[in-house]
């Protein structure tokens, strides 16, 4: 079986780097944090996977995730092509999300966008928003991060974010979505304790996003962003109510977009 | 480009204003008008704004025209939701 080998980009400002390397670690990957610098001359084209993680890259100067969104973009534009075009995985988390959003690797309607087709705004409720939401899979089976969820089922996880409200061009709102749609590229949506969606209401919805999206995919399925943070679930014990528990779980919900994508990789 | 003078070129201040499209929520601007109401003014909007002051040398006022917008759009505004207005002037 392979080892997969799976590079966690880190720069000034990333802080949720280590603990996603110990998720992908312990589910039999090989990981390493690298800095942006670091990856450059070919070197991303010797991982099979990518991961952009949480953190405020950039002191999420200008935007969140705008700056290294575009140092991404154009340090690394010809592998950054090659990596997705060869279908190995990319996956953003929180601010990871925002720089796929802002360099155009999402939603990538017509492939990789030369200008965001999408924003992650500022929270409605004008506050960093920093507890557990409920979240709803909405994939048919596009998503390789998702394979071990069924379609409509419920996971519980984190979010930590300011800027976290995904939104589409006031304009081309619906028929963004029907494209998000018609291409299986809806992931998860904000929803209540019994799974039904937030509607745009706060606290479910955290932040005010457009249609409770919470994490979208491109049309290949293999490059996943997404405002939760399954490091932060990966666990049992990072649960919020572990200690009241008889028994803690070993693992946690977040763990299950880490081992469809692992599994993803090893065969 | 370097910050020293180039031959030819010329240098130019521009004074960039990246706010939110009409129509967009927003929740800086909500939140300041609140604290204005509670101040007992009669506030009914306050829109929140971006501005960026960038120095720059270039061969032509156009063509530090050109490159203000192109840096708008590559990176200090996102075309979703951002409208952006600049002036440029050469420096004495």
């Amino acid at each position: 079986m392979k080892e997969p080998k799976i590079c966690i980009l880190r720069v000034g400002g990333t802080n949720c780097d280590a603990e996603t390397k110990a998720a992908v670690d312990d589910l039999g990957a090989r990981s390493e944090i690298l800095h942006l610098n670091k990856l450059m001359d070919d070197k991303l084209m010797s991982y099979d996977a990518l991961i952009i993680p949480g953190g405020f890259s950039y002191g999420d100067h200008v935007r969140a995730g705008a700056v290294l969104g575009k140092k991404v973009s154009s340090a690394l534009s010809k592998e950054l092509k090659k990596f997705v075009e060869e279908e190995r995985p990319i996956l953003g988390i929180c601010n990871g999300f925002q720089v796929l959003v802002e360099s155009g690797l999402l939603p990538a309607f017509d492939g990789v966008s030369d200008y965001p087709q999408a924003t992650l705004a500022i929270n409605g409720s004008a506050r960093y928003e920093c507890r557990w939401v409920y979240l709803k899979h909405e994939n048919r089976g596009k998503c390789i991060f998702t394979r071990e969820l069924q379609k409509g089922q419920k996971i519980f996880m984190s979010v930590a974010h300011a800027e976290g409200r995904f939104v589409f061009p006031k304009e081309r709102e619906e028929k963004y979505l029907q494209k998000l749609e018609k291409n299986d590229q809806l992931v998860f949506r904000y929803c209540n304790k019994r799974g039904i969606y937030a509607d745009g209401r706060y606290p479910i919805n955290p932040n005010g996003a457009f249609y409770d999206i919470a994490g979208i995919c491109d049309s290949n399925g293999t490059v996943f962003g997404l405002m939760p943070h399954p490091e932060r679930a990966y666990w049992g014990v990072q649960l919020p109510d572990w200690t009241g528990m008889k028994e803690a779980p070993k693992y946690a919900d977040g763990r299950l977009i880490f081992e469809s994508l692992v599994e993803y990789l090893k065969h | 480009m370097s910050t020293g003078e180039l031959v030819g070129f010329k240098s130019y201040r521009a004074r960039i204003e990246v706010k939110l499209k009409s129509g967009y929520l927003d929740p800086e601007g909500e939140t300041s008008r609140k604290a204005l109401v509670d101040l007992r003014y009669k506030v009914n909007r306050v829109g929140t704004a971006k501005v960026y002051e960038i120095d720059l040398q270039a061969p032509s006022l156009e063509e530090a025209k050109r490159q203000v917008d192109e840096m708008c759009m590559r990176l200090l505004a996102n075309p979703v939701k951002d409208d952006y207005a600049f002036e440029v002037k050469e420096m004495k």
